[in-house]
């Protein structure tokens, strides 16, 4: 690896610290850059080896919760809205929307023309069949809690219009994500094993668990997209077994990078290392129910007690920011950047731990690497730092295997993982909100509820950002969770890949559309 | 030219290892006596080395706080630092001191497989002798119930087990050993019953031999030859089982040091060739190797071969 | 012979029952564990509501007997269901990894068994000799080595230097001289795996005859050392040596998920662990009962072959 001006947006740490810093939604490089990176091409077959997929996946979009998935499926279908590199949203199937006053209805115009793989166009029918999959009471769908506030949705030739229950100025993110892609219907009704879709690339063949081959779309509509002629996609679980590929040349992006290795593997020749800060955190979730928690002092003590800084350099190398417990990151609009940040300090932990009416604290905590990777380590860091403040914190390793149905959200006290959301009213409603089905620390603030409520519908800008702000500062100081780091998304790339300069940080893998982002140089 | 010296460094090794294991035995026979000489007298020099190893393994794990120069779990300073005179091998991941997990790991590691292996061997030769000479439903039924463990890939099955009865060390103990056990029951039957056939045997039973008389007093000393070389192989079969575990996200709890997990945690170093994780997986081998050598002296010894 | 026929029956009749009991084991297994599968696929994702709605799409509503003794009645018939996960007939599923399994598994034996066999009788013929303590201290360094260790090395080694690929991937255009190629890492990483429990028993059980008075009776006739042990030896140790080779070859095929996972091989053993994960119980069946019947397969074959060698065990009383 050379200069980083030969490789455009490619890090060494120092810019990529330097990029966190500046707040950027990606990486932003200074202008005289830009030019050095080439311009995109047509050809060549992308081979992938990302570390999610398992043998049981399926084309059925209620059920996609593997990065694998996520990849392979955004790479099939087109959905309503985009989220561009910068974090703006921008059309994909829908050409334009509007609200209606109040934010409560809203009207997308759909883009002529656009055709599924099949040759069948995408109308106005397939959009509200393919909402209305995730709907209802027999919904299975992850993505169920984010269109419950949809009472209405009908389709009128091309344009679509959503009734929701309540106002939402931010309703056209949602209908970026992943969850919902847009497929063709027969009578009201998705076939949700179908392989047909409208985005760049077309499956030819796809074994769950092991990998998939897709070629390009030769009727894609986008201009300036989808640049490889094929992509072969490989799911290699074993981080040593990515990095051996990427070396050996035998594929050409690994997602992700082991972190431990990361310096190492970035001297290697014809190797690049792509990381990107985004909304991606870690958290440390306890419940608000049940002793000691209960006590916000307790939560204040624990907030203190753990080395923030020394985790972003020992579980993440760098390659992130120390959190200040919100899930507000600094891409997202309404980020609170002057907050008083938590940070180590035993005295102010034994200070809230005597205001507790309490002497010491002993507590568990549970923690896999399903969790996200490192988590036990990270966990066993604050139990050596939370030691000076008199608080003895045990680390369980929990099995990797059930973690999320065994230990989050049964455990009071375990490590969570949160890839994040391109909205504040997104990530508060459906993880912070009194009785959200997400809210893993059973938290409940009336205050906190009430901004949330009025945020959502609130047009004026200014306003806006006073309630999230406050929102941040409520969940910081009286939350049950403890937000240690922001974890960038970090790729190993050979130097042949190319990409823009600005690489969307909503999602790993260039918000899932590296597929149609990239190119070979 | 390169080749050359590992070459060179290697024989040295081994014959400093050698030269090691000769002065051991002299010192061994100059403070011992009567029939534990005699006995010594008999060991090859790579016995020898073996017992020595042993012997500083075992000094290791039982003054393990007073040889380490830090706590086990403490966070001595930034992680991967280089080896240098305060951190004689380096720090981890975590930036804990290397040397004193690896010593702190000598006395978790190498005491839980002694127990897993005892216990295995304990259960599994035991029924599997008495399988072997009672025969009929006794030995139908245990064989069966083994088949059955057996045929259920073991890792798979450990996972399984540890998933629904949690990770403690008593658990993993009592799984690991459960499991080898009808490893070992299958080797000590198969073994008993090409003695149980021959003729001394069925004397004894026509004298009135008890069945644990039987067990204890005529096929076992004649079956301890198989079953010393596997307990050898065994024993470092429960340190690759607890590897393999943490390599699938169960294993030993954390902080506590073991070899097996510490081989995991750095294993994705090697890529770089970067011997980090050599260390603690040359401590297995060592001790496997050491082990090994003394079993191979005692199996030699006990097949009556005199040459 | 009649009596080997008998128990080869009496051994598969059994061999049936293993089966059936090892699939309410699987079954009771599953069940116990936390979770189901409409938890698990939604993963974080999961709420009440849509947990109890994929439920009832699954069936998984229904009490545990029924759903077992629906899977029975399908299986007796010959059909293992589908996958609960995505809908794919298991028979699909697992054609390709079963095939790729087995290719692994008998391409390791095929380099590993005549290896260790000819090292545990020349190891037992040159007792003591450096030859012998060199061939088990190399031996005994490559079995303490955990399996992803050894293969991370062996990439290390000879994958970073381009003679061989660090994944095995197989598809369906795989050629067999590419495909031999292809998982030429993962073979050696198993072999060396195997080598040594093989080779060390061969040893062991020769050794442990030598001492015995028909063999020091063909010593004093004057045999040369490598008859006594080829022609005395080495046919009456063959039932120790038999069982454990029988034991390593059920793990070549059953044992082998590590390995795949590092070498990104296709194979049983991810379905499996992949399965459990998921809690995808028709698949964790299939998959077991094969792993099952190979082992109660290599298991029958141990013991007859280990009867035949030794005739006391067949007119035994």
């Amino acid at each position: 690896m050379t200069d980083f001006l030969t490789h455009g947006g490619i890090s060494r740490r120092g810019l990529l610290k330097g990029a966190t810093a500046l707040g950027a939604a990606g990486l932003i490089l200074p202008a005289s850059v830009r030019r050095a990176m080439a311009e995109p091409k047509r050809g060549g077959i992308l081979r992938l080896a990302q570390a999610a997929g398992n043998t049981t996946d399926s084309y059925d979009p209620a059920t996609w919760d593997s990065q694998f998935v996520q990849v392979l499926h955004t790479a099939r279908c087109g959905y309503l809205t985009e989220i561009a590199p910068d974090g703006s949203l921008v059309g994909e199937l829908a050409e334009s929307w509007e609200p209606a006053p109040d934010a409560t209805v809203w009207t997308f115009k759909l883009r002529e023309g656009v055709t599924y793989h099949s040759g069948k166009a995408v109308t106005g029918e397939d959009v509200v069949a393919s909402i209305n999959h995730h709907r209802g009471a027999d919904s299975k769908s992850a993505a169920k809690p984010i269109v419950e506030p949809i009472t209405d949705i009908k389709a009128d030739g091309n344009t679509v219009v959503f009734t929701l229950s309540a106002g939402n100025a931010d309703f056209p993110f949602i209908m970026s994500d992943y969850h919902l892609p847009i497929l063709p219907s027969a009578d009201g009704k998705i076939d949700a094993t179908t392989k047909d879709g409208c985005g760049a690339y077309v499956i030819d063949s796809w074994e769950p668990g092991v990998g998939a081959k897709l070629s390009r779309n030769p009727n894609y509509w986008k201009p300036n997209r989808a640049w490889f002629d094929g992509i072969e996609m490989n799911v290699v679980l074993d981080s040593a077994a990515r990095q051996n590929a990427l070396l050996t040349g035998e594929v050409d992006v690994i997602d992700p990078v082991d972190l431990n290795t990361v310096a190492l593997l970035e001297k290697a020749p014809g190797i690049k290392i792509l990381s990107v800060a985004g909304t991606q955190h870690y958290t440390f979730a306890m419940d608000c129910r049940a002793d000691p928690f209960k006590d916000n002092n307790v939560r204040l003590a624990l907030k203190y007690a753990l080395d923030r800084q020394e985790m972003v350099d020992k579980i993440l190398h760098g390659y992130g920011m120390v959190g200040n417990d919100h899930p507000v990151g600094p891409s997202n609009r309404y980020f609170y950047a002057d907050m008083e940040k938590h940070t180590y300090d035993p005295d102010k932990a034994k200070f809230y731990l005597k205001e507790a009416g309490l002497d010491s604290l002993s507590v568990q905590l549970s923690a896999a690497d399903a969790a996200f990777t490192g988590a036990v380590d990270a966990a066993v860091l604050f139990s050596e730092k939370a030691a000076a403040a008199g608080i003895s914190i045990e680390v369980v390793r929990e099995p990797n295997d059930g973690y999320w149905d065994n230990v989050w959200m049964k455990k009071p006290f375990c490590a969570v993982y949160w890839g994040g959301r391109p909205t504040e009213d997104w990530v508060f409603t459906t993880t912070y909100a009194s009785g959200a089905p997400w809210n893993d620390t059973f938290w409940s603030n009336a205050r906190f509820d009430e901004l949330l409520l009025a945020a959502r519908s609130e047009l004026d800008e200014d306003k806006r950002r006073e309630m999230y702000h406050e929102m941040q500062s409520i969940c910081a100081n009286d939350g049950g969770t403890i937000v240690p780091m922001f974890a960038s998304y970090v790729m190993g790339l050979s130097d042949k890949i190319g990409h823009e300069e600005t690489v969307a940080g909503n999602w790993t893998l260039d918000g899932f559309r590296a597929l149609e982002r990239w190119w070979f140089v | 030219m390169a080749v050359f010296l590992t070459l060179l460094k290697i024989a040295f090794a081994v014959a400093a290892a050698l030269a090691l294991g000769w002065l051991f035995r002299q010192a061994a026979l100059t403070v011992t006596r009567g029939e534990v000489r005699k006995e010594l007298r008999t060991a090859p020099v790579t016995a020898s080395f073996g017992m020595l190893v042993i012997l500083i393994y075992l000094v290791v794990a039982v003054f393990a706080p007073l040889i380490a120069p830090y706590a086990e779990r403490e966070v001595v300073g930034g992680q991967f630092l280089p080896w240098d005179s305060t951190h004689l091998l380096g720090t981890d991941n975590l930036g804990r001191d290397m040397l004193s997990r690896l010593v702190y790991g000598a006395r978790n590691t190498v005491g839980i497989a002694f127990v897993t292996t005892a216990l295995a061997f304990f259960v599994g030769s035991f029924l599997g002798l008495l399988a072997a000479i009672v025969g009929g439903w006794l030995d139908q039924v245990l064989s069966r119930v083994v088949d059955i463990l057996m045929a259920i890939p073991a890792l798979v099955f450990s996972l399984l087990l540890l998933t629904i009865f949690g990770t403690s060390i008593i658990t993993l103990i009592l799984v690991i050993a459960t499991i080898d056990s009808t490893r070992v029951f299958r080797l000590a039957r198969s073994v008993a019953q090409n003695i149980v056939v021959m003729d001394y045997i069925e004397a004894a039973r026509l004298r009135g031999e008890g069945l644990m008389r039987l067990i204890f007093r005529e096929i076992l000393p004649n079956a301890l030859a198989p079953l010393v070389a596997e307990f050898g192989l065994r024993f470092c079969f429960v340190f690759l089982a607890i590897s393999a575990l943490s390599f699938l996200g169960v294993g030993i709890q954390p902080p506590t040091a073991d070899w097996g997990s510490m081989v995991r945690e750095n294993a994705t170093l090697i890529t770089f060739g970067d011997i980090t994780p050599l260390l603690p997986a040359g401590a297995i081998a060592l001790l496997t190797v050491a082990v090994n050598f003394v079993v191979d002296w005692q199996l030699h010894r006990a097949s009556g071969l005199k040459e | 012979m009649s009596e080997i026929w008998a128990m080869i029956v009496k051994r598969l009749a059994l061999g049936l029952l293993t089966l059936f009991v090892i699939s309410v084991i699987i079954f009771g297994a599953t069940e116990l564990l936390p979770g189901d599968l409409a938890q698990n696929i939604l993963g974080q994702s999961a709420t009440p509501e849509t947990v109890a709605a994929f439920r009832r799409e699954l069936g998984l509503d229904l009490p545990a007997h029924t759903r077992y003794i629906n899977w029975l009645l399908g299986a007796l018939q010959g059909d293992f269901g589908t996958s609960l996960a995505n809908k794919r007939p298991i028979a699909d599923l697992i054609a390709t990894r079963l095939s790729n399994t087995l290719f692994l598994a008998v391409y390791a034996a095929a380099l590993s068994v005549p290896l260790s066999l000819a090292l545990g009788i020349l190891a037992a013929l040159y007792r003591n000799s450096v030859f012998d303590r060199v061939v088990n201290a190399l031996a005994l360094t490559s079995i303490s080595f955990p399996e992803f260790f050894v293969a991370y090395i062996l990439i290390f080694v000879l994958a970073q230097s381009g003679f061989f690929p660090s994944m095995a991937r197989m598809d369906p255009s795989t050629t067999f001289g590419e495909a031999l190629y292809r998982t030429f890492l993962p073979a050696v990483t198993l072999t060396l795996v195997v080598t040594a429990h093989m080779m060390r028993m061969t040893r062991a059980a020769i050794i442990n005859l030598l001492a015995s008075p028909y063999i020091e009776m063909a010593r004093l006739k004057g045999m040369s050392p490598t008859r006594v042990i080829l022609k005395h030896a080495v046919p009456n140790a063959l039932a120790p040596i038999i069982t454990v080779v029988a034991l390593n070859l059920a793990y070549l095929i059953t044992g082998v998920v590590v390995v795949e996972v590092v070498f990104v091989y296709p194979g049983l053993g991810q379905l499996m662990v992949d399965s459990v994960a998921k809690r995808d119980f028709p698949v964790v069946q299939a998959v077991a009962l094969i792993f099952a019947a190979a082992y109660v397969l290599l298991n029958l074959t141990a013991d007859v072959l280990s009867t035949l060698s030794n005739p006391r065990l067949i007119h035994r009383k």
